[in-house]
């Protein structure tokens, strides 16, 4: 199979999903067959193309031209595909995971949930494999538009009131600021084409630039910088399936996953690094880190706790890109990988908590231990690689993002960082820590003997905590795919 | 032979056959048999104006002596490129919302003056693109006066009462309008002798030199804003487009002040020149000036109409202001831009005003509230107002967003930047009052003429569905109307530099 | 501008006054068939200025006869009847519409008309 057609498949199949989802929907077994057939399927086409990005060859497609000087192409980079990768694996876990949570919840309109989330999915490819800015931008506004039914899938006016701040700052940030952005790099460098080393240097006075990264990093909601944050905790009405994949993962990384790009390929990281622009999205974001930790230390409902630790999450990545060295980018893009399978495990243990005792404040967790081991077991995981420690993949990300601030010399930013995972530890350890060790009278609340999720989600959590474990000791294939790249790497 | 005739005389033809075939629909009476010989006439029409675009491909600018007698003392029919697009536009619109006429005229007009609807449709699609196809000045505002005349009656058949006081409000100001532009011509007429719109341009002195020549373009300008409904002299078109007849309100949205922009493109760079429109006068100012406050007040004023129908068309005005927005930026990618969105907002609107029409067959009722949980009965039409809709916003693969992104490249290549944040700050207002329609429509409990109502049938919800795809096509496939448009622009520029 | 001196703009000021007077009705009565004359004299001011742009001191109407060798331009004439008679469909127009209007709202008061429609 040769990569054009890959990339086309990859597009084309979760879209044939979504409708072959639909056509079925009247039997739940043979659609959830479909939803899980369709996800295997991608990965493996997904896979197929990480032989040849590894030998450095990028493979591309060219669909049409929208419009003069405007085409739609794909091309396969080493940091798409490591996107592509994980979404597309991901989802299959995810699936797994929903097939139990949607049926022990018994939601209405389970077909339209599956059909919008492979549509989901396919967006996030498009957006993963893009090959210049412009196609970026369409599939990013795909993925807004078809994760809107996802979000307010519950239908209740507290749905829909998140619903409206979901889609509100995102497409007044994408459509305000991005598109502005967009066009502004098409008129001045007369392409959006990705190009290694960037395609403004030298097209435009550094105050326009800084202008443009500027529209940029603020223009792309989905990377959640502060103030523009506030559609994550919203979003947080939608199932949890939703939550842990697309808020988790595919959405919120589509959004620091184009900031990476927009750093790389769009700029390069030279003229990041002269803009002060940059230097002064490196402060936001790090404020954004310290702040939305301390944000999340307040809530009580669990998903909310998560979304602003997502918040606070994604901006190591931004603070990586705009730190703009090769050893801060390499934690950014590790970094995408890492918190994904972290945040979605999770995200996975308070929809399990939810699916089996109605619970979702922190506060009535206590002693939960008791009747949930395994996922609390796999919650405590899941925190040791947000927080960043040992034994878990999340440390090799921090690790490359604090070489990276001393490297250029952000001793602030490295500040931020410390203080940020003693708040992560603040926030999350308390939770399984008081789960396993409570008062007598507390477990008693959960009853005798264990109930856990159905083992669908349970399996779901485990696997992806044991994932983040293993990323700890094998971290080498995504970094060496990461080196590939020039200029990151040490 | 007769292929021979059509071919030589196919400008003439293409306004001459609407304007014979209204009178026979008098004759024919019967309302199915008068709807299908306008059915038919429209879609010759459309043919001839495709036919005429194509000719214009290897011809280039088509020029017919009406009568023989050539200009300047004769009429002279002149097709250029612009003028080219917009006849594809008028007569291929006409020709969709025929066969969607059928059902919706049934429901919503008297049988017994089914074939005066028919025939006032007809006088009005020969007025438009008899407009568009003329090269002289006062045939110009014969047709318009014909258009508008048949417009003010397809209004007033309206079946609700204030139907008539709009179609009288538009009567007024139409009529001002108008003799504004007789005016002007007039006057144009004293400074130069003659009335064909090449000749008057060779014709016409220095600019600045004349002061009859600033009064004619005064009045000019003011005549061709009333007619395409520039901010603030808009107010006839919300009351107008609420209360017409649904087939009606489609019609003329895509269409009428589309030629009235066509007009105030015709006399700016065909006759006065952009020199003298935008240097020596500061027309481009005032155009950018009003275009703003259309693009936000207007924009602003749907938000808050319950009416859907009324905040369509408030969006109408706001959408006339980029148009008039991208011609303001004076370029020729500012030209282009602003035919591109003439083009593709008559896709768009006409496809909305088309699926409302739908929503109004079958519960009898525009209204916002009476809409709730519509999508669960109507899933077909309401698919068709959210992929309008997302086009109206300006969303990546549908035409809206080729209209933003051309008009915002256009304002920073013209070093106009604000202009294009501007562009995109206020499509973000369109995404309020789309999104109240949409979470009304899907997410409401249904009302019980809601929960009652069926989808819309075949013959009116496919004709807005070959809008609706349009929409899609062309925002994905955007090559042909581009380049046509950038064309057209050159063309424009070039004419009277 | 001193007409005495340029006895021709004494049509013009005519003109001008009559367009005024026409839009000033137009603008200001609320009664519909009020605002139809207005509309009427309004475009009587353009016919005059048709008429008058085309007339010359002592010309005639252009037949070719001896002895007259200064000639009117007929083209505006000419053109002026079109409009006159696009003016009176117009009014006609108007007129048919209020009675329509009369007849659905037993008035033709613009602020009565209005008020009905708020009431309801």
């Amino acid at each position: 199979m040769s990569g054009g057609t890959a990339i086309a498949l990859a597009l084309f199949l979760p879209l044939a999903g979504a409708f072959g989802i639909v056509l079925v929907g009247r039997w739940p077994n043979l659609r959830e067959g479909v939803t899980l057939v369709t996800a295997v399927a991608l990965f493996l086409i997904v896979g197929s193309l990480y032989g040849p990005v590894t030998e450095g060859v990028r493979p591309a497609l060219a669909l049409l031209s929208v419009a003069p000087g405007l085409p739609l192409v794909f091309e396969v980079e080493p940091l798409g595909m490591l996107f592509g990768l994980i979404a597309s694996f991901l989802w299959i876990v995810n699936s797994v995971y929903s097939i139990g949570y949607m049926r022990a919840k018994q939601e209405h309109n389970q077909t339209r949930f599956y059909a919008c989330f492979a549509i989901a999915i396919s967006s996030a490819l498009g957006v993963a494999f893009a090959g210049n800015m412009f196609t970026l931008f369409i599939f990013y506004e795909v993925l807004t538009l078809s994760t809107y039914p996802l979000v307010t899938h519950a239908g209740t006016p507290a749905a829909l009131k998140g619903g409206r701040t979901y889609l509100g700052i995102l497409l007044f940030t994408s459509i305000g600021l991005q598109l502005v952005a967009l066009v502004g790099t098409w008129a001045v460098a007369g392409t959006t084409d990705f190009a290694d080393g960037g395609i403004l240097a030298g097209t435009a006075s550094d105050l326009v630039l800084s202008a443009l990264l500027l529209l940029y990093v603020f223009g792309i909601g989905k990377a959640a910088l502060m103030p523009f944050h506030r559609w994550l905790p919203a979003a947080m009405v939608a199932p949890t399936p939703v939550s842990a994949l697309l808020h988790a993962v595919a959405v919120v990384k589509a959004g620091v996953f184009t900031v990476l790009k927009v750093a790389l390929y769009v700029f390069g990281l030279d003229l990041v690094r002269t803009l002060a622009a940059g230097e002064f999205l490196t402060y936001v974001a790090a404020a954004t880190i310290l702040l939305a930790s301390l944000i999340a230390m307040r809530q009580d409902n669990l998903k909310r706790r998560l979304a602003y630790s997502t918040v606070s999450q994604l901006s190591y990545i931004v603070v990586g890109a705009m730190m703009a060295n090769g050893v801060a980018v390499m934690g950014a893009g590790l970094h995408l990988l890492m918190h994904a399978f972290g945040k979605i495990t999770l995200f996975f243990c308070a929809g399990a908590i939810d699916a089996a005792h109605k619970t979702k404040e922190i506060s009535k967790m206590r002693g939960i231990g008791r009747a949930m081991p395994f996922t609390m077991a796999a919650f405590f995981v899941a925190s040791m690689s947000i927080i960043g420690l040992p034994l878990a993949g999340g440390m090799w990300s921090k690790w490359y993002l604090g070489l990276g601030s001393l490297e250029s010399h952000h001793y602030v930013v490295l500040a931020a960082l410390l203080i940020s995972s003693l708040l992560n530890i603040a926030y999350l350890l308390p939770i399984p820590v008081r789960a396993f060790f409570a008062s007598d009278e507390e477990r008693a609340v959960w009853g005798p003997g264990i109930k856990e999720a159905p083992w669908l989600c349970v399996g779901a959590l485990g696997f992806t905590a044991l994932a983040s474990v293993a990323l700890f000791f094998f971290p080498g294939p995504f970094y060496r795919l990461l080196s590939l790249i020039p200029g990151l790497g040490s | 032979m007769i292929a021979q005739f059509v071919s030589q005389h196919l400008p003439a033809l293409q306004v001459v056959v609407p304007l014979i075939a209204a009178p026979v629909c008098v004759l024919l009476r019967r309302p199915t048999l008068s709807w299908l010989f306008a059915l038919i006439v429209t879609w010759i029409c459309f043919a001839m104006s495709i036919a005429l675009l194509i000719r214009l491909e290897s011809a280039g600018t088509i020029v017919y002596e009406m009568g023989g007698w050539p200009a300047p003392w004769g009429i002279e029919y002149r097709i250029g490129m612009t003028s080219a697009i917009v006849l594809v536009i008028v007569s291929g619109i006409g020709s969709v919302v025929m066969p969607y006429a059928k059902a919706s005229v049934a429901a919503e007009i008297d049988p017994a003056r089914h074939y005066l609807f028919y025939t006032c449709y007809l006088l009005c699609l020969c007025g438009l693109l008899g407009v568009v196809a003329t090269g002289d000045a006062f045939n110009l505002f014969v047709f318009l006066e014909i258009s508008s005349l048949s417009s003010y009656v397809l209004i007033g058949l309206g079946r609700d009462r204030r139907a008539l006081t709009a179609a009288f409000q538009y009567l007024v100001m139409g009529t001002i309008g108008a003799t504004s532009i007789v005016i002007g011509i007039g006057l144009l007429y004293l400074v130069t002798g003659s009335l064909n719109m090449a000749d008057i341009a060779a014709r016409l002195p220095e600019p600045g030199t004349n002061r009859t020549v600033l009064v004619a373009f005064a009045f000019l300008g003011l005549g061709a804003a009333l007619k395409l409904a520039l901010f603030p002299l808009h107010v006839w078109l919300p009351a107008a487009y609420t209360h017409a007849p649904s087939a009606v309100t489609a019609f003329l949205a895509a269409t009428a002040t589309k030629v009235g922009v066509y007009i105030l493109l015709r006399f700016i760079f065909t006759v006065f020149g952009a020199t003298f429109a935008f240097t020596t006068m500061p027309l481009d100012a005032m155009l950018l000036a009003l275009a703003v406050a259309a693009m936000f007040v207007a924009s602003a004023i749907a938000i808050f109409q319950n009416n859907v129908k009324r905040m369509l068309a408030y969006s109408s005005v706001a959408q006339i202001g980029y148009m008039v927005l991208g011609i303001g930026i004076a370029t020729q990618a500012g030209v282009a831009a602003g035919l591109i969105h003439l083009f593709n907002h008559a896709l768009m609107k006409g496809g909305l005003f088309m699926a409302i029409g739908c929503v109004f067959l079958r519960t009898g009722s525009v209204r916002l509230e009476s809409m709730s949980g519509i999508a669960r009965t109507m899933p077909w039409t309401m698919a068709a107002f959210v992929l309008g809709g997302l086009s109206l916003i300006g969303v990546p693969l549908t035409v809206g967003f080729i209209s933003k992104l051309y008009l915002i490249r256009a304002s920073f290549e013209a070093g106009l930047w604000p202009f294009g944040v501007l562009v995109v700050l206020s499509s973000l207002l369109a995404v309020a009052y789309i999104w109240r329609v949409v979470e009304t429509a899907y997410f409401r409990e249904p009302t019980a003429e809601a929960a009652r109502a069926t989808e819309a049938p075949l013959s009116m919800l496919l004709p807005t569905w070959v809008l609706i795809g349009a929409c899609v096509y062309f925002g994905i496939d955007a090559e042909l109307t581009v380049d046509t448009a950038f064309r057209a622009a050159a063309a424009l520029m070039q004419a009277n530099p | 501008m001193d007409f005495e001196i340029h006895p021709g703009l004494y049509n013009y000021a005519v003109v001008v006054m009559l367009m005024m007077a026409g839009l000033y009705i137009v603008i200001t009565r609320g009664n519909l068939v009020k605002k139809i004359v207005g509309l009427n004299v309004f475009q009587a001011s353009v016919f005059v200025l048709y008429i008058t742009m085309g007339k010359i001191i002592g010309g005639t109407a252009p037949i070719l006869e001896d002895g007259f060798k200064v000639y009117s331009n007929p083209l505006p004439h000419v053109l002026i009847l079109t409009a006159i008679v696009v003016g009176v469909a117009t009014t006609a127009l108007g007129l048919a519409l209020v009675v329509r209007i009369r007849e659905a709202y037993g008035t033709i008061e613009e602020d009565e008309i209005q008020r009905q429609d708020e009431s309801r």
